[in-house]
């Protein structure tokens, strides 16, 4: 049974980001918990990014692919709002993937929520041509976890993984 | 268990505040100013869509009559509505739903960073992961209004004419009834009236910065919250239910 848990783990921690397909649900912390529980129910616990985030419906779905590829029996996929997910769980792995893949990851420290916003003085860096002289076009984007930015050297515009 | 019917009841006005404004700022899409702008207002739509999903969901829920998160979103109708009138407000021109935005997220920050203490844990879970969408909501507002506000003649003028438009709406956010009190009593809920102080600050530190001016302009009369609108909540109604009531409860 140890075994099959731990297959389990290993495949849904694989399932693939719907709409950055290049980083994992384990990679960017939305997958918080996989358990079994005392009635041989699988419990697996996701968090959304955003509030809004149209992708969990897709995530859970995927989940419970993966498991069923597995074998596994039944299995409910929780989902909790608190803690409430930051980007600072997103792994080290998933912050080069995500470079690799043309979207800046986030700066470390996300800026303390309810605060006056206080300029980063950090800049973010192009992912294509890694020069630190880029520019915010706006603070949305494509999708609700990401902002707009442009490369002043190399020109070409670019997304960034808003850090919260 | 006396509390269940009030923490429902309080769980709809936080959603139905969400969701009319997400509506209206729906509308923004393919219309605004600038490309950025239809991504931004769609971003920030969302946002407020994902914190109406949780809150419906758990007012049906807490309410106990089997309504789920679509039964309360399109088969209400205006009268049983609870949101507030500035969120129902026609969008007007980018100033005034600037205007709008600047006044709203301000209030809907300070809400909910007060509700992210509630002892009510979905209540404060959904406050908890507002607070960080919000904040982004109240920036994009602030850089617009000084922008417009302290940018040429013609942006002033309307960015003045937006503030003007819907400050009669402000007070309405911070008017408290026995049902919140009682819930704030009990450490559920957050009693509006406090919310003042740290609104008019912020939003007047923005005016003064923005070379706008806080208008002297009379109260609307509210009733929101008790299920009186205005004529432009039953035309959103209508635009957001119209499918959902054509065919009710299709799924594809």
């Amino acid at each position: 049974m140890m075994t099959d848990l731990a297959l389990i783990r290993d495949a849904v921690a694989r399932v693939a980001d719907p709409e950055i397909p290049v980083v994992s649900i384990a990679d960017l912390g939305i997958l918080r918990d996989i358990s079994l529980g005392a009635d041989g129910v699988l419990q697996v616990t996701i968090t959304p990014t955003y509030s809004g985030c149209p992708a969990m419906d897709a995530i859970r779905s995927d989940i419970a692919d993966a498991c069923e590829r597995c074998g596994a029996g039944e299995v409910e996929v929780r989902t909790v709002l608190s803690p409430p997910w930051t980007t600072d769980w997103i792994t080290d792995d998933g912050r080069r993937k995500l470079r690799e893949f043309g979207i800046a990851p986030p700066g470390r420290s996300a800026a303390a929520p309810g605060r006056r916003a206080v300029p980063l003085a950090l800049s973010v860096r192009c992912p294509r041509c890694g020069s630190p002289d880029t520019r915010q076009l706006s603070e949305f984007g494509s999708t609700a976890c990401k902002a707009l930015h442009a490369c002043n050297a190399c020109l070409e515009p670019f997304d960034y993984f808003k850090a919260i | 268990m006396t509390e269940q019917p009030a923490l429902a009841s309080y769980a709809l006005r936080l959603g139905d505040d969400a969701l009319i404004l997400s509506q209206r700022l729906s509308e923004w899409i393919s219309r605004a100013p600038q490309l950025e702008e239809d991504v931004a207002m769609a971003n920030i739509a969302l946002d407020l869509l994902g914190q109406a999903r949780t809150l419906l969901t758990y007012a049906g829920e807490v309410e106990g009559m089997g309504r789920s998160e679509d039964d309360l979103a399109y088969f209400r109708d205006d009268r049983q509505y609870r949101n507030l009138h500035m969120v129902e407000l026609e969008n007007g021109d980018f100033a005034q739903t600037i205007a709008r935005q600047l006044a709203f997220s301000s209030y809907q920050l300070e809400m909910y960073l007060a509700l992210r203490r509630s002892r009510d844990e979905t209540l404060a879970g959904v406050a908890g992961k507002a607070v960080k969408e919000v904040t982004y909501h109240r920036d994009h507002a602030t850089q617009w209004t000084l922008r417009l506000g302290d940018g040429t003649e013609e942006s002033r003028r309307r960015m003045q004419a937006g503030i003007e438009r819907v400050w009669p709406y402000v007070d309405e956010m911070f008017r408290s009834d026995p049902l919140e009190q009682a819930l704030a009593a009990d450490g559920l809920a957050v009693d509006a009236r406090e919310l003042r102080p740290g609104w008019d600050e912020y939003v007047g530190a923005v005016l003064r910065q923005a070379t706008l001016t806080r208008p002297q302009t009379r109260t609307a009369p509210g009733g929101g919250r008790q299920g009186l609108h205005t004529e432009q909540l039953g035309y959103l109604l209508g635009e957001m239910q119209y499918l959902a009531r054509s065919h009710p409860y299709s799924r594809w």
